[in-house]
């Protein structure tokens, strides 16, 4: 009888253990930010078109790299009201495809310890979705771990024609076919 | 002997107590992959304003529930043609002109003024515009957006009759409208504008100072860059046939229809109408020909936008 009540109390204080170990991995296994900044540099010969973002939602996933980013267009600014006006209207159609989202991994994600300061180049592998349209887009950017808190940079590159966004002829000299896109996140752990 | 058993048990449940636990936490992880982790992180209630009902802050004559962002200057060029029924002789029209220059600026996303100089009548006019509910969806629901409008207009030709005693105020009308619009779908925006004109003198006796009358304007959008556009006002208390030295002067409701193209820094609006008036007094109260028996002119407006 005393064994069996002994053998329950170890059954029950290892369940809670369990539990408890798994909710401290559960904790800091995602990181994330609602306040991530994307900026993007489309000058073309005669026009500066650039503008950012402060609002991006950014997920990683500590345990297997994964990562996702999404972005309301709307949230994009510019300098010039008019210029944001024309991208919403004409070029992004955000009234059409409010969000636009990066779904990927840290292909080198093996060589990351969050664990650990430090400043860790990284190769992301992944899906861009723009104006309704996915492609593939790789990125290289750098996460840094400094007194536990995670942060990281990336940019990449991408061709509007991929993503079916239209410059008409009579603006092909102000707007650059390719367009630089750069993406900081400064991560919290996910509750 | 029987503890060591007991110990062996011990273990084994902890065994099957620790895989269960991985496979319930890989069974999250699979779950990761399929859903989206950003669901994780619940969006805070955004408010989603409307942008884009019109391409221009006027749908044709009138003005439309569009704004322009904070700092924007608005030159424009209204370009009014003669009327189509006054024949080869004058080149349908084209060979007769008025035009109204304009600069229009928005300290704020909320505020436009402007201030324009018309050649009917040389006729200076002055408004402000401010947008009181903006359409909007998301945490904010709003299904239309509510605009004020308050102008002056001021002729500058010489009085009619100069051997009377003439007051500076007789050159000056005002105006205000309430617009109310909603851009239904991306395609379709329609506003209608209740609007009241004063008219400190009036070119008949018998004209009303006040007139009331109801605006109704549109557009549908064809293409990103070009849109279908209309605009109709109807004046209920103008005096609409009057005699004066033997003829008969009649006024009409202003119509206008046309196109919005959109080059980039350019708004070009090209239309049809049967006023050559352009500022809200002078098409409102003053449109002397009529649709009906091509009493129309083609016309054009181009809005170029500097942020200042």
């Amino acid at each position: 009888m005393m064994k069996r009540i002994n053998k329950i109390r170890l059954a029950v204080f290892s369940l809670i253990l369990f539990c408890a170990f798994g909710q401290t991995v559960s904790a800091q296994s995602k990181y994330f930010t609602k306040s991530g900044s994307i900026t993007f540099d489309a000058s073309g010969l005669t026009e500066d078109i650039k503008a950012e973002n402060k609002k991006a939602t950014f997920v990683l996933d500590a345990k297997t790299g994964a990562l996702e980013l999404a972005v309301l267009l709307k949230a994009f600014e510019f300098e010039r009201a008019l210029m944001q006006e024309h991208f919403n209207e004409n070029y992004v159609e955000s009234d059409k495809y409010p969000k636009s989202t990066y779904k990927g991994k840290i292909a080198d994600f093996d060589n990351v310890n969050l664990s650990k300061d430090g400043s860790y180049p990284i190769k992301i592998t992944g899906n861009l979705t723009i104006h309704g349209e996915t492609k593939e887009v790789p990125a290289r950017g750098i996460l840094v771990v400094k007194d536990g808190k995670v942060s990281g940079t990336a940019s990449f590159k991408i061709l509007l024609s991929d993503f079916d966004i239209d410059i008409p002829g009579v603006v092909k000299d102000k707007i650059s076919k390719t367009v630089n896109i750069n993406v900081a996140v400064w991560l919290d752990p996910l509750p | 002997m029987a503890r060591s058993a007991s110990v062996k048990k011990t273990f084994a449940f902890l065994t099957i107590a620790l895989a269960l636990t991985l496979t319930f936490s890989s069974s999250l992880y699979a779950q990761d992959s399929t859903v989206s982790m950003l669901d994780l992180v619940k969006d805070s209630a955004q408010t989603d304003y409307i942008t884009n009902a019109f391409k221009s802050t006027r749908v044709i004559n009138g003005q439309s529930i569009e704004m322009l962002g904070a700092g924007s200057l608005d030159f424009r060029i209204l370009h009014r043609f003669g009327p189509v029924n006054s024949g080869a002789g004058q080149f349908f029209g084209l060979d007769q002109s008025t035009v109204r220059l304009s600069f229009d600026y928005a300290p704020y996303n909320d505020l436009l003024v402007g201030f324009g100089r018309s050649t009917v009548k040389k006729e200076l006019d002055g408004f402000a515009k401010y947008r009181l509910l903006h359409q909007s969806r998301g945490d904010r629901d709003m299904p239309v957006s509510v605009i004020l409008v308050a102008g002056v207009t001021c002729w500058t030709g010489p009085y009619a009759d100069p051997t009377i005693a003439n007051y500076f105020s007789s050159r000056l009308a005002f105006y205000q409208q309430v617009l109310v619009g909603s851009k239904i779908s991306d395609e379709f925006t329609l506003q209608i504008s209740p609007t009241l004109i004063h008219q400190n003198l009036t070119l008949f006796k018998s004209d009303p100072h006040d007139i009331y009358a109801l605006g109704v304007g549109g557009r549908i959008k064809i293409t990103n860059r070009i849109s279908f556009t209309f605009d109709w006002y109807h004046p209920f208390n103008l005096i609409r046939s009057q005699v004066i030295n033997g003829s008969t002067v009649l006024k009409f409701d202003p119509i206008a229809v046309g196109f919005d193209i959109e080059t980039g820094g350019h708004v070009f609006q090209v239309h049809l109408s049967n006023s050559i008036g352009m500022n809200e007094r002078a098409f409102i109260t003053e449109t002397y020909y009529n649709w009906a028996n091509g009493g129309i002119q083609l016309g054009f407006n181009i809005s170029r936008i500097f942020q200042l």
